[in-house]
């Protein structure tokens, strides 16, 4: 099996992969989310019960996380790789491990294993039995059969799959240090490795992750989000101007993404206490209930005049 | 007589779940057999990764056919009682039968239920197991309804006897029972058929699957202890990770491998930690040296390189995790050299109860009690505050906030980087302790006092906000709290004074933190406290007040009931001093006798008096005695209700009539002389000996003599001896507490 050379070669077969598949390749969404889970083509779309296939990458980002690039696995930035299937095929693992397959791990050489990991996502209101999967003691995905989004039961049931992509790729390419890993083919003209994308960037992240940025202006903008996400969803479903029924379910849904990643700063400035800890995740929760909620009552969402 | 195989083939099941519902399935699966009246030899259930397995042998072929005569109304019943009977026997009218009863002639309703092929039996009991098994957790998946522990993908279910086998006709949501399972997921995940038990693990041996899990654990346990051994080298025991390590394998394959070079100087702890938590090795230690140096870890397969991928894999993980427990422990070090309080100081902004302040008022309170408890246990109180200030310094360590069960541990090995003594570095981690009934006690003087404290200011401070256990809910572990209290001064014999240190806590926690969340509450001192502690709170909490006062100028009158506070928790260590002294073979009236007592607050007196009365119960002359004093507390207690008047004093000799009486006044005077003393002693031995000694006398005098005697005089003066022993038996210990 020829093994792929470079970080985005990773990231192009398994795009392949899963096209092949029947899955939609979407793009990032293009707000800061703290994993690819909160993408609306997750979180919404396990919702309800219309079937649905995606696969994407998502940048993410877990500001406590950062180590200014020294830490050669972790970092504030990170891309996750997302796939979710609605209804969850019954081959879901077989066709998890043809992905590995198609990104050059043999099964027969390595260790794989299915371990215990019920996921769930206190902000989202969501949960799932599954496991992490492990190659050669290294957790490289994420496989979720998810049984509540947004605190609604998910039926049918989606299956769910999440490769941390940086990890998952320095151990295909035999990499010790993230930012040492080739990010394009090191044959190319210009050969980057992830350093040279990303070393920079997570210095200067750190450094305002945990030391700059401004927490009365963050407090603000939770309360901002928050107030928005409440308003836009008071909002009667009938649209004044077009006469249409238009529930603003996404819309919505932003501010609750924005609330999620404004606290996950808050957190990483190390302002907030255990208990106020639980308070925020309560309200970041009410706001994503709030907007499953609107999202059963849009047509996606499975709702009929 | 046919045998039973049954195979439910899912997707990964966790580890942690597999014995109990390997047990789970043969409990319900072979009760259910014998309640349809399909009794069997024997049963044995097994579980994997992948699968729960049963095998029952010697099964019946079928049920027995059943018949039941039931009695119905008599002849002459209304026709509605008919009909009912009818209804419930399942039967029609012309079915019935007459007999002859003692009340007359009566319907009987005669029931056959023909026997039913063990098949039918077997489909309708599995059905039912598999929609109502009690996983933990269980889900749906896809569009179905079914659940399970994660996705169903088989079920193998046959009967087989000479014959052959067959299968059992079973459809559970579409999962259609047949006689085919699969082995290994990537070594042979063909399907095959099987024809009974031990073709069906014959082959799954073939098809790499250990099926027995206690199999799986003794590979890898015997493989694991060989490649240590033969490096000199042995095996960290850990019985709860090999059971959860051969339940993530169907085919073990130990690996073993040395970690690297620059993790090596990390403490045993750290790198135990690290790999079990992360990775579930087993760690592997050089006997001479105590340090971790290897790691083994369990793959699921063989390879054709012999595991070196799998292997070399493992160690890059491991390097990555080691290499952030370096991380944290560089930087830790840097902090606890430099300058240690600022951990401390990071504490006032973690937040320990809303309503109890944060960790750092905690520490402070902590260390404070623990100034007062020091002098009690030996130890300086200097030190101790000391000692208790640093003792939670590492919860604000990055080591210790990844791994949470490193506190303590991690504090010892900080405090002692930072410069300081070792015995207050190891309070650090032993103020914890006793954390059970089974954990070992701290000896150190400082850990003692720290230790006390710590335990004291939990329960004082929930005991203050109201949140004590209820039924099973402990949510903040006070039981063990309190047990930790008695353990520490029991084995110490310390003579501590609980309920003065309670109160002072107590008002210490309500005028340092709790006052602050609740200052609208309090209204005015407990009227009902002892002088000097009413001063002490009034005290403590002026101190409290007047900075409040310079924010709120009005009057304020603060209220908390804080002796009926200590007294209820005092109550409640004496509880659980109950259960733990009932498992040292001390009976709880026992107890109950000597916390009638007065100083029942210092527990190593409490405890010393209750053994002394047990001692001196088990004897003949003790027990004699108690039925001695309970017959003269009966007959006194009567003659007081009756006469309406105490008979407590003025019991003379000289109206003494019989020798027995004489005797027993003699004897009275000879015990009070040394029971009056030994108990200013605290020499309870020497107080129940004397006591004991009363047994003969008192038992002369019930037989020679009359207490109702016709004279006024005698009988009052026979009263007032009666009440002479029960003083003195009750200055001893409450002996009408004691059962039989």
């Amino acid at each position: 099996m020829d093994t792929p050379r470079s970080f985005q070669e990773i990231i192009l077969r398994l795009q392949t992969y899963w096209a092949g598949q029947g899955c939609a390749v979407l793009q990032p969404y293009d707000m800061e989310v703290g994993a690819g889970t909160f993408h609306p083509a997750t979180t919404l779309r396990a919702l309800g019960p219309v079937p649905w296939a995606a696969a994407y990458v998502q940048p993410s980002r877990r500001p406590t996380d950062g180590r200014y690039g020294e830490n050669p696995n972790r970092f504030q930035h990170y891309y996750q790789f997302q796939v979710l299937i609605k209804p969850s095929p019954p081959d879901l693992q077989e066709l998890y491990l043809g992905s590995l397959a198609a990104i050059g791990i043999d099964a027969g050489i390595h260790d794989i294993r299915f371990v215990e990991d019920d996921w769930e996502s206190p902000t989202l209101g969501a949960w799932g039995l599954g496991w992490e999967v492990w190659c050669d003691g290294m957790e490289v995905s994420q496989f979720t059969y998810f049984q509540q989004m947004g605190g609604h039961d998910c039926r049918p049931v989606s299956g769910e799959l999440t490769y941390g992509l940086e990890r998952l790729a320095m151990y295909v390419l035999g990499v010790d240090h993230v930012m040492d890993m080739p990010f394009n083919d090191p044959k190319s003209p210009i050969p980057l490795k992830y350093g040279d994308v990303f070393l920079q960037t997570e210095r200067e992240y750190s450094r305002w992750n945990f030391d700059v940025a401004d927490t009365e202006t963050l407090l603000q903008h939770f309360k901002d989000a928050e107030a928005e996400c409440a308003r836009t969803l008071a909002a009667p479903a009938e649209d004044p101007k077009t006469g249409k029924r238009i529930v603003m379910a996404h819309p919505a849904y932003d501010q609750c993404i924005k609330a999620s990643h404004v606290f996950n700063l808050l957190d990483a400035r190390g302002v907030i206490s255990v208990t106020e800890r639980q308070a925020y995740i309560g309200r970041v929760r009410a706001l994503a209930k709030a907007c499953a909620d609107a999202y059963l009552m849009t047509e996606q969402g499975g709702w009929s005049a | 007589m046919p045998d039973l195989l049954i195979e439910l083939l899912s997707e990964e099941i966790p580890a942690r779940m597999q014995a109990r519902a390997a047990a789970d399935l043969k409990e319900r699966v072979t009760n259910g057999l014998v309640d349809a009246g399909l009794t069997y030899a024997s049963a044995g259930a097994f579980a994997t990764p992948r699968r729960l397995t049963l095998s029952v042998e010697g099964l019946l072929a079928g049920s027995p056919p059943q018949r039941e005569e039931r009695k119905g109304p008599r002849v002459d019943a209304p026709e509605k009682a008919l009909a009912g009977f009818l209804r419930s026997a399942g039967v029609a009218r012309e079915d019935l039968q007459i007999v002859d009863d003692k009340k007359g002639q009566v319907f009987i309703a005669v029931i056959e239920r023909p026997g039913r092929p063990a098949a039918e039996i077997v489909a309708e009991v599995l059905e039912r197991v598999v929609r109502d098994f009690p996983w933990p957790k269980s889900m749906r998946w896809g569009t179905g309804d079914l659940r399970w522990v994660r996705p169903l993908h088989s079920i193998l279910c046959i009967l087989s006897d000479e014959a052959g086998h067959t299968v059992v006709p079973l459809d559970i949501d579409g999962h259609v029972a047949g006689d085919r399972t699969r082995g290994h997921r990537f070594m042979a995940p063909a399907e095959f058929s099987v024809t009974g038990f031990d073709d069906y693990a014959a082959k799954l041996k073939r098809a790499n699957v250990v099926l027995s899990a206690a199999d799986r654990a003794e590979i890898i346990r015997a493989d694991a202890e060989t490649q240590a051994f033969a490096l000199g080298l042995e095996v960290v025991e850990d019985p709860g990770l090999l059971a959860e390590v051969a339940g993530l394998v169907e085919w073990p394959v130990v690996l073993s491998g040395d970690i690297g070079a620059e993790f090596l100087h990390l403490p045993p702890e750290v790198l135990q930690t690290s790999m079990k938590e992360h990775q579930k090795f087993f760690s592997v230690r050089d006997p001479k040296s105590g340090r971790i140096v290897r790691f083994v870890t369990v793959a699921n397969r063989d390879t054709a390189d012999e595991g070196a991928t799998i292997l070399a894999g493992n160690r890059k993980v491991l390097s990555a995790r080691l290499s952030d427990a370096l991380f944290f422990w560089d930087n830790d070090l840097r902090v606890a050299t430099n300058d240690i309080g600022v951990w401390v100081k990071a504490l006032d902004n973690v937040t320990f109860h809303n309503k109890l302040g944060t960790v750092g008022e905690r520490v402070n309170r902590v260390a404070a009690l623990a100034r007062e408890i020091a002098p009690l246990v030996g130890a300086d109180p200097d030190r101790a505050e000391q000692a208790a200030r640093l003792a939670k310094a590492d919860l604000s360590s990055e080591m210790v906030y990844e791994f949470p069960e490193l506190q303590g541990v991690m504090g010892r090995y900080y405090i002692e980087a930072s410069g300081l003594d070792a015995d207050i570095a190891a309070v650090a981690q032993e103020h914890y302790s006793p954390l059970g009934p089974s954990d070992s006690v701290p000896t150190a003087p400082l850990s003692v006092a720290v230790a006390l404290a710590d335990k004291i200011d939990v329960l004082a401070g929930f005991w203050l906000i109201d949140e004590k256990p209820t039924g099973s809910k402990d949510p903040f572990a006070l039981r063990r709290a309190a047990l930790g209290v008695i353990r520490l001064v029991l084995d110490q014999k310390l003579s501590v004074r609980l309920l003065k240190l309670i109160v002072a806590h107590i008002t210490r926690v309500f005028s340092e933190s709790y006052f602050r969340s609740q200052a609208s509450l309090l209204q005015k001192i407990d009227p009902d406290l002892p002088d000097d502690i009413r001063e002490e709170a009034q005290l403590a909490i002026e101190g409290r007040t007047k900075v409040i006062d310079s924010d709120t100028p009005e009057d304020v009158e603060y209220f908390f009931p804080v002796s009926a506070l200590a007294a209820d928790l005092l109550a409640f260590i004496h509880d659980r001093l109950k259960v733990y002294l009932r498992d040292r073979d001390i009976r709880h009236d026992i107890i109950d006798a000597c916390l009638a007592m007065p100083g029942n607050d210092d527990l190593t007196l409490l405890v010393n008096r209750a053994e002394a009365l047990s001692a001196v119960l088990k004897t003949e002359d003790g027990e004699n005695l108690l039925q001695g004093f309970k017959r003269a507390n009966n007959i006194l207690s009567q003659a007081e209700a009756k006469d309406g008047v105490e008979y407590s004093y003025g019991a003379d000799v000289k109206y003494a009539e019989t020798d027995a009486e004489r005797t027993l006044f003699a004897a009275l005077d000879q015990a009070e002389t040394l029971i009056t003393p030994a108990m200013e002693a605290q020499d309870f031995e020497t107080a129940m000996a004397a006591m004991a000694t009363l047994r003969a006398p008192i038992d002369g005098f019930f037989e020679a003599v009359q207490v109702n005697a016709d004279s006024g005089v005698i009988r009052r003066n026979r009263l007032n001896l009666l009440s002479r022993i029960r003083t003195l038996c009750l200055s001893v210990a409450d002996l009408t507490r004691i059962e039989g």
